[in-house]
């Protein structure tokens, strides 16, 4: 488990460095995207429009902030659970992103396509909002204001602590992690449904 | 028959909903403290200690521990001797909340209909729930409930056959299958017994309890302590990187039930338990 240091946008020869368990720290710049915005996103895609952004090496960070207080450059921003953007996943892998930022486990298909495509799942603490926003030296709205904290902002994050979950190779922290500590005589089996 | 005006009580949900973001409550904090000395995996270890900083920095800089603000639930203890004047009680409800989630500048994460899906910008509607009790008094807690461990929770109709062993294995699959997405270590809530409703309603009144506090009744406190062992030994841990504490406690609330029937409902809140009282 390694501590690996990486500036966005991310390369493919990046990527492949990285293995589920290793500490990857951001800096550049991420795109936040939760529900509402890949919702339309994947619509813009399928009417011919663009991205709000250039996907080529993205990063998507599933958070929507609190409004900033006076002086702030962004409220509390925690990440939010991964499973609600499974079903979009796929296909911003096909155009490029290269990682996404949240917590909680993804379902099958998602691994499949991180396979696939060369792309990680990396997670940071839920509900450490306050302490991951000093992380987060810009924000801007560019896209979807309406959807006010669901709108797609793009922020310049400097040495944002994530944990990789799943890699390039199939890896797997979650399940790696939690058969280490289950005990043996445990009623119940650990990872469940929603890691399978 | 003492009067209260409903402003009081829209004044008073208005500054708990923001002390309950900023700071979380002694059984809070002493339950993660605990934690730390429980938990045996470094991971683990690391991801509570970010936990509790990130507790120390919301307090001191009066802001949200958590983007997720959550649902207001508003918990109403309304002493049957009182008589609320000055309007409708539910729609000074609304507006507390309103005023105070604007005024902390929390995020508004409340929609106006579940499938057109418009935001409401002031969080509301609160989830209000009211109790009849003898006396004069209004008793006002607020709990800031964030939507990763509400979706988590789950709700079982059970037949009777199925017994505390069958309940208990449904509450601790239903923990496992929440994984990290809940934000554990947890407090889980469990009601059994009641109907359909009554007993989610148990589960969700089960997590009001001071975290680790135990059932008055010591048969239900022995099986709390049974569930709490036993989902400690999922290995799920905090944030589900692996480790040894994966709840803080378990909490059981339990009503009586038709012959039929053994209705069971797990109601998990996560480790930002934002909990707040006043007494009116």
């Amino acid at each position: 488990m390694a501590k690996v240091y990486v500036t966005t946008p991310l390369t493919d020869e990046q990527v492949r460095q990285i293995k589920a368990g290793d500490e990857v720290i951001i800096s550049g710049v991420i795109y936040t995207a939760r529900d509402a915005a890949h919702k339309r996103m994947v619509e813009d895609l399928a009417a011919g429009r663009p991205l709000p952004f250039d996907p080529k090496g993205a990063v998507i960070y599933y958070v929507g902030p609190t409004p900033p207080k006076p002086g702030q450059v962004i409220g509390s921003a925690g990440p939010t659970s991964s499973y609600r953007m499974d079903k979009y996943t796929p296909e911003m892998l096909r155009q490029g992103v290269k990682a996404f930022i949240g917590k909680g486990y993804r379902g099958a298909e998602v691994k499949k396509a991180l396979v696939e495509y060369g792309g990680l799942y990396l997670v940071s603490t839920g509900g450490a909002g306050a302490l991951l926003a000093r992380a987060i030296k810009e924000a801007e709205v560019i896209a979807y204001e309406d959807l006010g904290a669901e709108a797609v902002r793009r922020l310049v994050v400097e040495n944002f602590p994530t944990v990789c979950i799943h890699d390039v190779y199939g890896g797997d922290l979650y399940t790696e992690g939690q058969a280490q500590w289950a005990k043996p005589d445990a009623m119940v089996k650990p990872g469940a449904a929603g890691s399978k | 028959m003492r009067e209260i005006h409903v402003d009081q009580i829209k004044e008073t949900i208005a500054r708990l909903v923001q002390e309950a973001n900023f700071k979380l409550e002694p059984d809070v904090t002493q339950a993660l403290a605990r934690a730390q000395t429980l938990e045996e995996a470094p991971v683990g270890q690391a991801i509570l200690m970010q936990i509790i900083n990130n507790a120390s920095i919301a307090e001191s800089e009066q802001v949200p521990m958590c983007q997720d603000t959550g649902a207001a639930l508003v918990f109403l203890e309304i002493g049957q001797d009182v008589h609320l004047v000055g309007g409708n009680l539910y729609d000074a409800v609304n507006a507390g909340v309103a005023k105070g989630y604007t005024e902390g500048y929390l995020r508004m994460s409340m929609l106006d209909d579940p499938i057109r899906r418009v935001n409401t910008r002031n969080n509301t509607p609160a989830m209000i729930y009211v109790d009849i009790v003898p006396g004069d008094k209004v008793k006002i807690t607020v709990d800031c409930k964030g939507g990763g461990s509400e979706n988590m929770s789950q709700l079982k109709m059970l037949p009777p056959s199925a017994g505390w062993e069958g309940a208990k294995k449904f509450i601790i699959e239903t923990v496992a299958n929440a994984g990290p997405n809940a934000c554990p270590p947890l407090i889980v809530g469990v009601g059994i017994g009641g109907n359909f409703d009554k007993c989610a309603l148990l589960a969700k009144k089960a997590l009001l309890r001071p975290v680790g506090s135990p059932n008055p009744d010591p048969d239900w406190a022995a099986r709390e302590q049974e569930l709490l062992t036993e989902i400690n030994k999922l290995g799920v841990g905090p944030m589900g990187l692996g480790g040894t504490v994966t709840a803080l406690a378990v909490h059981i609330e339990v009503m009586g039930c038709h012959i039929t029937a053994l209705p069971v409902a797990v109601n998990i809140e996560c480790h930002s338990h934002r909990h707040k009282e006043a007494v009116l």
